[in-house]
């Protein structure tokens, strides 16, 4: 227990009274490089397993939502219904939304993709609708002048226009993921999240919420990144009117 | 017996509404919970989105907050607050943990509502000789009530559904009902509660959406007010 550190010195915080239920006045550290070490394969598939519900539950998302605002942008009566559902959806707990798929699934990822597919919706769902909004007129008349048919119309006019506008809807919805995903630990799934669940159940481990909790949020931010940088690759004409 | 039907005669059994663990008193938690929440993020956040918003500065923090606000999971803020200590454990872990939650919606509204504010109808004011505290509450606030408005109604609506979360660290609440049933592997009293919980979270939704109509002074009522966060209605988490 040499190499411990306690970035936040520990007894700073701590009240003399003992209560039952509520950490106890043992070293408790907030960050602990044994903990890394000791724990380093459990935390990698916690991690992993993370990426994956992230990755699953976007990529599921966005095969669903890019049809849906291509049919809410198209058929205008339709967007009000399918922006009203997906608001529903959004409204819902997560804690309960998983928990309610449970009997009907089981404890295991399905409930936890389920729901995230369903929360992610919304978001890709506007930005899409609000991209291929933007397609100018002149364009698709310009387009459509030059012989395109409407499905080459689709995918060499209006999805590029609209790309930027769905890529900031797809990283929104996978920042908001990351953070959710830790939720599904309550159903048995949920990557980081069971290590911050476990390590707040077993006592109080501090540097076991820390350290899942830092990995969720550095997570996040780095999936941000990248897409953003994928954005601008994929859209090289709009880096100058970037927003 | 199927999940549906077991959640419906859980519900159905007015033993399951009363005492100290009951629908009722955990809904009663619930709502109190979210309230002190709202409260002190309202607070908080209302004072620096009016001073910011009023004076024009921060404009950036404003946007770095908000964005980043997203990235950080709930449930983490929850566990790391509730391990500080003790006489933090519980309820007072769980408030603040959702305050901190609300605070980005509400900023960012009422800091873009007020900037929002046609730079000539504050001219024409301070030509009419009002002074600064009088521009900020007879003609900024007004006009942006709609966004101001619309930020409360999601980060209200934010809380409600995140409350639910705070059963998993020892606070109150209807997420203690889904909590059960998960420890007791009912699939019923896991639906029931999970039913129990969206219904309040869509409840809060509407009875929101009639107040902020109601707020809404008739004249700018008609501009359209389009929340600024990337979350519409109350981000679940």
């Amino acid at each position: 227990m040499s190499n411990l550190q306690a970035v936040i010195p520990y007894g700073a915080l701590h009240s003399d009274t003992t209560v039952l239920a509520g950490p106890a006045d043992a070293p408790n550290p907030w960050l602990s490089w044994s903990y890394l070490q000791d724990n380093a394969p459990t935390i990698l598939d916690h991690f992993l397993e993370h990426v994956t519900l992230t990755l699953e539950s976007i990529v599921i998302a966005t095969i669903i939502a890019v049809p849906l605002g291509l049919v809410a942008s198209r058929i205008r009566w339709l967007a009000a219904p399918i922006i009203g559902v997906t608001g529903v959806m959004y409204t819902i707990p997560s804690l309960a939304l998983f928990a309610a798929l449970v009997p009907f699934t089981g404890l295991n990822n399905t409930p936890v993709v389920i729901g995230l597919v369903m929360y992610a919706l919304l978001i890709l769902v506007r930005n899409t609708v609000t991209g291929l909004d933007g397609v100018p007129a002149d364009v698709r008349d310009a387009a459509q002048g030059m012989g395109y048919g409407s499905l080459k119309l689709f995918w060499q006019v209006d999805l590029p226009i609209a790309l930027p506008s769905i890529m900031t809807g797809i990283r929104v919805a996978t920042v908001s993921t990351v953070a959710l995903v830790t939720v599904g630990a309550a159903v048995g799934s949920g990557g980081l999240g069971q290590l911050i669940l476990q390590g707040f159940n077993q006592n109080f481990y501090r540097a076991q919420i820390v350290t899942a909790s830092i990995l969720c949020v550095v997570l996040a931010l780095f999936a941000d990144v990248l897409l953003a940088t994928v954005t601008r690759l994929l859209s090289p004409w709009a880096r100058r009117r970037a927003a | 017996m199927n999940p549906i039907s077991e959640a419906l005669v859980w519900l159905n059994d007015p033993l399951n509404w009363q005492g100290s663990d009951g629908i009722l008193a955990l809904t009663g938690e619930h709502l109190w919970i979210s309230f002190l929440a709202v409260l002190i993020a309202c607070v908080i956040a209302w004072s620096l989105g009016l001073w910011l918003g009023h004076t024009g500065r921060g404009g950036n923090v404003v946007v770095v907050v908000s964005n980043a606000s997203r990235a950080i999971p709930t449930l983490a803020l929850l566990t790391i607050l509730s391990s500080v200590s003790a006489w933090f454990f519980g309820t007072p872990a769980t408030v603040i943990s959702l305050a901190v939650f609300a605070i980005p919606p509400l900023l960012s509204n009422t800091y873009v509502g007020l900037r929002g504010v046609d730079p000539d109808v504050v001219d024409a004011a301070r030509g009419m000789g009002l002074s600064s505290g009088q521009i900020l509450w007879r003609v900024e606030v007004p006009l942006a009530i709609p966004l101001i408005a619309a930020g409360f109604r999601t980060a209200a609506v934010q809380v409600v559904a995140t409350t639910t979360l705070a059963a998993l660290v020892g606070g109150g609440g209807l997420g203690n009902i889904i909590n059960l049933g998960l420890g007791q592997q009912k699939g019923g009293v896991i639906l029931a509660g999970g039913f129990l919980v969206a219904l309040l979270a869509l409840v809060t939704e509407g009875v929101l959406a009639i107040v902020q109509k109601l707020v809404t002074p008739g004249k700018v009522r008609r501009r359209t007010a389009k929340p600024v966060t990337a979350d519409p209605a109350g981000a679940a988490a």
